[in-house]
């Protein structure tokens, strides 16, 4: 590929991503009033969408195979138990990756 | 323009919520950079990629595209929507709180990675601090890592060692505490059962490469089927919250 067509290609991967995040509000700019449905789908899916990044976040886990996803799992418990505990984002994410690398580096290697 | 104590007050709340995203983005952006590299790429690309595409799947998916030989500038359009579609739903979650952001807006919208539209979507900033203010600086932050990543990998990445097997997980507990959080604070849990539910589906059937679009389209006509439902168990936990 030429220069050229390489500053294309990577033009088309920009025009494309802010399509997807410029759309919803090229549709409904400021001060014009959001459909209700609409109104309603922004308040149902932030949850939904969160459910779906977790879900993203371990989709390279292989159970049938190598440590069958435990340091994952376990490793998920421990965020949950200390975040539900303490209530305190970076222990819990702090904790939760010393835990994984733990696991990964030391116990199912 | 506000002024310059109220701007300092943002970046400070702001600063800790983005604390596991420095960690993460200067790790994977690094990787990134290094990856860039070993594939054939000069430094100039992974680096200026970081700063006007700043979507981290994309870019790795970009990499391979300027590599591969061919010139395919309709197949990048497509193989972008198809990797980015889900930005679509953090605008509509995000249409109130960026619409009203004024000038500051276009850069909100810009850089609305997975992790900047995560935290704010779900964090409270404290009383007294901006929201738009908050929300530019989480954006800018994050941005910031992510290209000082990129440039370290592509740059330095002979030089340093970076092989920290496991740190990449940062990033699944962030999301996962962000989840949580929202779980703790929502007025009702189906959105968030759905979120989970279907996704978790999906990638059984349709498998890691591709789970991301059905995810949605089913996900639309559950929360469209349940509706009523919802926005009743919604009313009725404010209701709850209302009363002294």
């Amino acid at each position: 590929m030429t220069q050229v067509q390489m500053l294309i290609t990577i033009a088309m991967c920009v025009i494309g991503t802010m399509l997807t995040r410029f759309l919803p509000f090229m549709v409904f700019p400021s001060g014009k009033p959001v459909p209700k449905y609409v109104q309603y789908l922004g308040k149902a899916l932030p949850g939904a969408a969160l459910g779906l990044l977790v879900i993203y976040c371990f989709k390279g886990v292989d159970i049938l195979s190598g440590s069958h996803g435990l340091p994952e799992l376990i490793s998920l418990a421990v965020i949950t138990a200390l975040h539900l505990w303490r209530r305190n984002m970076l222990l819990s994410v702090g904790a939760g990756t010393a835990a994984y690398m733990m696991l990964v580096n030391f116990v199912f290697k | 323009m506000k002024n310059k104590p109220e701007i300092k007050a943002a970046l400070k709340a702001a600063f800790p919520y983005t604390l596991p995203i420095m960690a993460g983005f200067l790790f994977l952006g690094a990787a990134y950079g290094i990856y860039a590299r070993t594939e054939g790429l000069a430094a100039a690309y992974p680096i200026l990629m970081a700063a006007v595409i700043f979507a981290g799947s994309l870019e790795f998916v970009a990499v391979d595209m300027l590599t591969s030989g061919v010139f395919d500038p309709i197949n990048a359009l497509v193989m972008t929507l198809t990797v980015n579609a889900r930005h679509l739903f953090y605008g509509i979650s995000m249409l109130d709180k960026y619409r009203a952001a004024g000038k500051k807006r276009w850069y909100l919208i810009f850089g609305m990675c997975d992790e900047s539209f995560s935290i704010n979507c779900t964090a409270q900033p404290p009383a007294g601090i901006d929201r738009s203010l908050f929300y530019f600086w989480v954006t800018l932050l994050n941005q910031v890592y992510w290209v000082s990543g990129a440039a370290l990998g592509a740059l330095a990445g002979g030089l340093i060692n970076f092989d920290l097997p496991g740190l990449d997980f940062v990033m699944t507990a962030l999301m996962v505490v962000i989840f949580l959080d929202n779980w703790l604070k929502e007025k009702q849990h189906y959105s968030s059962l759905i979120g989970l539910g279907v996704s978790l589906a999906c990638l059984l059937i349709f498998g890691s490469g591709s789970f991301i679009i059905p995810s949605m389209v089913v996900m639309l006509i559950v929360l469209t089927l349940l509706r009523k439902p919802i926005e009743k168990a919604a009313d009725a936990a404010s209701e709850k919250e209302a009363q002294p």
